[in-house]
């Protein structure tokens, strides 16, 4: 009987969903028509042609100069310059809900898991982990010019990291991963006061940019892309040791 | 067709919220609501044979026509943010099963099932 209401409230909830989807978008202020959106009505046109502080005329892969926020990338652009304090919202989300973790769960001893590894296993695991470290240091550098950025490059060292603790009953994520993660949340606001500092708004753009395309083209981008990545990568790292750990002494 | 579907997982969402008990089947459940929304919002942005926001030595402004960025720009946040609260909700279920030894909102509650 319980899950039989349950199924009515969410097909009623479904119908509401598709009456709100289908309603003319033209009398009720709907939903606009899959694929039919009209970008130059509204505020994303701006992020695309750069324009949010005026029009700077056509810009063109590698050969605009100091285009406004400089990245090839619009969602990046959009992300960690345009709407940055978002981010550092974001971070600090991440930031509280580790540390919630690791006041439930964390400390102790580690795991054992109830699987023998084979050597070759444990060392194969090795060598992809470190090439999973550089990968996800390619993908939160070239943040502002291909798709990825901070967060994916943080999750990938994470899944590095994920690889060691399973194929390793004695691995442990080290210590400087919480100082590394500590030091880049001040970093970042440090970043953002300097903004501040020099231009007046907090975390502006201060640093120079150059030609759309190059890899420091795109000021603070890079910059700010290379804490939260490593930011990330480090958080995500000791939220998964946590979840290695289980109560008594080490 | 996507916005249907996506819709149609955030129902699923919804059902298992109210109907399940196992506390690991909700924490699903949330995240396959959440998946919903995050696809629904991402359509909302798209543009027909719209490309990649994300210029390059082929892809203009003036020559291509580009899919909303700004949806895909909030998605992200709502992933992370999603990725954190999924992680405190599995800490908090292994306290439960820690101290109750049982994941069963019921079975917690003493009622018998």
């Amino acid at each position: 009987m319980k899950k039989f209401i349950a199924a009515l409230i969410a097909f009623l909830f479904f119908i509401m969903f598709i009456s709100v989807l289908n309603s003319d978008t033209e009398t009720l202020q709907g939903i606009p028509e899959f694929g039919k959106v009209d970008l130059s009505e509204r505020v994303s046109e701006k992020y695309i042609s750069k324009s949010v502080n005026g029009d700077n005329g056509e810009i063109i892969y590698g050969e605009t100069k100091d285009a406004e926020s400089g990245s090839a990338n619009v969602v990046t652009s959009i992300v960690v310059n345009y709407r940055s304090f978002d981010t550092l919202g974001e971070v600090t989300v991440l930031f509280l809900s580790a540390t919630g973790v690791a006041i439930l769960i964390g400390g102790g001893r580690r795991k054992v898991l109830p699987i023998s590894v084979n050597p070759i296993v444990r060392i194969s695991a090795r060598i992809v982990a470190t090439l999973l470290l550089v990968f996800g240091a390619y993908i939160f550098i070239h943040g502002h010019l291909t798709p990825g950025g901070g967060f994916p490059g943080g999750t990938i060292i994470a899944a590095g990291m994920l690889l060691m603790l399973l194929v390793d009953d004695k691995k442990r994520a080290p210590k400087a991963l919480k100082v590394l993660e500590g030091t880049m949340g001040f970093v970042y606001v440090a970043v953002g006061i300097a903004g501040l500092l020099v231009t007046g708004s907090f975390l502006q753009n201060f640093l120079p940019t150059g030609t759309v395309g190059d890899l420091l083209s795109a000021g603070i981008i890079p910059v700010v892309y290379s804490i939260i990545g490593l930011k990330v990568g480090a958080e995500l790292s000791g939220l998964l040791d946590d979840f290695f750990a289980e109560e008594g002494e080490e | 067709m996507i916005q249907y579907f996506s819709l149609v997982l955030i129902a699923i969402g919804i059902y298992g919220l109210l109907s399940q008990k196992n506390l690991v089947k909700l924490i699903v459940s949330l995240n396959i609501a959440e998946l919903g929304v995050n696809l629904f919002i991402v359509s909302i942005g798209y543009v027909a044979d719209g490309k990649v926001p994300i210029l390059s030595p082929a892809v203009n402004r003036s020559t291509m026509n580009f899919v909303d960025p700004l949806p895909q720009a909030l998605v992200l946040t709502a992933i992370v943010i999603g990725v954190g609260v999924t992680a405190l909700a599995l800490s908090l279920v292994l306290k439960v099963k820690e101290s109750y030894g049982t994941i069963e909102l019921d079975e917690i509650r003493g009622d018998k099932a």
